[in-house]
């Protein structure tokens, strides 16, 4: 990282007013209507919406991607066109994500290698980013040898070792059982707090949203638009159960499950 | 899919002597032919000058290896395989990455590809005679010709094969295009590439021995047609058994080869997944 951290309110990622709309032959889909959102540095930010709610497509904006229709997104002040620097993307679809003639440990250390970092300092990345999250033992497995939720860890662990300044993260939990589930959960959560890293992550389980960040993003139904702003004032240590458990985070719960349901049944024409 | 030690060790024994077993039926099955091929002619089934017993064409066959002139044939067709197959695989493959890569030549090239690809390569005797004569270079034409296509189809497919996450997750670490070919589309096309090798080393092998057996440029298939002009019909046989093993032979090194380079891919991996 070349740049130094700014202060706490600073804002990292901005969206504004950001519509995008597919064409294909002579039929427009509008996708998004209008986003208008802004990212703190160092904050964990979730987005949840209805299935179809252009939460991926958004992701994609953000990334650089996709070209926004109108509006626009920055990263630190310059605008987002293409990929920009200092950012990392875990995909839902880890299977796909990996490159299966590459080993774990050449998976991660590829990207290292595309930023000409130096090889000592790529085997050092590389180890502790395998050592964060847990798979140490199986750097010359091959990323088909290991099972779904481990997949997902190299491919976070390939995120991480990239020393990004945001983490986007596309629903990467929606493919792996509910015990793994939560144990990276809780590996996200810590990874973020002693990495400092700006998180937005996208998901359609409201539990997961409202347990992982400081804020949650409620998106309407597509063409898609902010429905809500929610603020998660928990305590900054989680727990799977005892957060879990927590009246405010059954309050916070049924209120975004209102708003999602809400978002489902109106359509905003 | 993680079974139980014993009872993985168990299917491993199941599957090799299921191996073994169909070893010895494919062994028994070429010995039958063999014997079939021995007494039809000593029965007077058919005229033993048009298929001698198959001892006679062993024995022709042995007289034949043991003159230095059949190595040399053997070498020229082996030679003239490999050089059209090779030069088909560089000029396939570089073409194929080039031309897949890029969309608006894809599309510019589409009709043009598929307007000379089907054409026989056998039709081009009459051009590669009137260009080289009976030299060795007019079958390296032929040969060239036919496995560049089956190269090229398969690369292009190959190239489009590309996973669009991958895709995405390649542009998403900046990835500069070379490396992106290099480390994402090459490995993905590899696949396609093998198998338009396996197909390749086939088409060329059956380029070659045609084209000496037509055009007369030096090799096993010319000397078929001069046995056969000069009436030793079991030496013509035993040019024509040694152009079988040469493409059993090419089959099983093509296919050794792909298992090799392929440790990876789905179609190989299946007997080592899930056991990190």
């Amino acid at each position: 990282m070349n740049t130094t951290r700014s202060e706490g309110d600073a804002s990292l990622l901005e969206v504004q007013h950001v519509r995008k709309v597919y064409s294909s032959g002579g039929t427009e889909f509008e996708a998004i209507r209008d986003l208008d959102f802004r990212v703190s540095d160092g904050e964990f930010l979730c987005i949840v919406g209805p299935s179809g709610a252009g939460k991926t497509t958004l992701l994609r904006c953000i990334g650089g991607l996709l070209d926004v229709t109108s509006g626009s997104v920055s990263l630190a002040g310059a605008r987002v066109t293409s990929p920009p620097e200092g950012m990392a993307i875990v995909f839902q679809e880890y299977g796909r994500s990996l490159f299966p003639w590459l080993t774990v440990r050449q998976n991660v250390e590829l990207p290292l290698r595309e930023k000409k970092v130096p090889a000592t300092r790529r085997a050092e990345l590389v180890s502790d980013a395998l050592e964060a999250v847990g798979l140490a033992h199986v750097p010359d497995s091959y990323p088909w040898q290991l099972s779904g939720g481990m997949q997902q860890r190299v491919a976070i662990a390939r995120a991480v070792a990239y020393q990004p300044r945001i983490l986007l993260m596309d629903e990467p939990f929606a493919a792996v059982d509910a015990q793994t589930r939560a144990e990276l959960e809780d590996l996200v959560f810590s990874l973020w707090k002693s990495l400092q890293v700006t998180v937005v992550f996208v998901t359609h389980d409201i539990d997961e949203a409202i347990y992982l960040g400081q804020r949650v993003l409620v998106l309407s139904n597509s063409p898609t638009s902010v429905l809500e702003d929610v603020p998660i004032p928990l305590p900054k240590a989680r727990d799977q159960l005892r957060t879990r458990s927590l009246p405010e985070f059954n309050e916070l719960r049924q209120k975004i499950h209102r708003l999602v349901q809400t978002a489902k049944r109106t359509m905003i024409t | 899919m993680t079974l139980p030690l014993a009872q993985r060790g168990s299917t491993r024994l199941r599957a090799g002597s299921a191996r073994r077993r169909v070893a010895i039926r494919g062994l028994t099955g070429t010995l039958l032919f063999v014997l079939i091929l021995e007494a039809v002619p000593r029965l007077g089934l058919v005229n033993p000058a048009y298929l001698p017993p198959f001892s006679e064409i062993m024995v022709a066959l042995g007289a034949q290896a043991a003159t230095p002139a059949f190595w040399t044939l053997l070498g020229q067709t082996v030679f003239g395989w490999f050089t059209g197959l090779i030069i088909a695989l560089v000029a396939g493959i570089a073409l194929g990455m080039f031309i897949g890569s890029l969309k608006w030549v894809r599309e510019a090239t589409h009709s043009t590809i598929e307007f000379l690809r089907p054409i026989p390569s056998v039709a081009l005797i009459p051009l590669a005679v009137i260009l080289f004569g009976t030299d060795m270079r007019s079958t390296l034409l032929l040969v060239v010709y036919a496995t560049f296509w089956q190269v090229l189809i398969q690369v292009l497919s190959g190239v489009q094969d590309v996973d669009p996450i991958a895709r995405e997750t390649a542009r998403s670490y900046r990835f500069r295009p070379l490396t992106q070919l290099r480390s994402l589309v090459w490995p993905t096309a590899l696949p396609y590439v093998m198998t338009g090798v396996r197909l390749g080393a086939s088409v060329a092998l059956i380029l070659e021995i045609t084209g000496e057996l037509v055009i007369g440029s030096p090799g096993i298939g010319k000397q078929i047609v001069l046995s056969q002009t000069a009436g030793q019909v079991a030496t013509m046989y035993a040019f024509v058994i040694v152009a079988g093993m040469l493409g059993v032979a090419v089959n099983l090194g093509t296919r050794l080869l792909e298992r090799r380079v392929l440790r990876w891919h789905t179609s190989i991996r299946r007997d080592q997944e899930g056991s990190p």
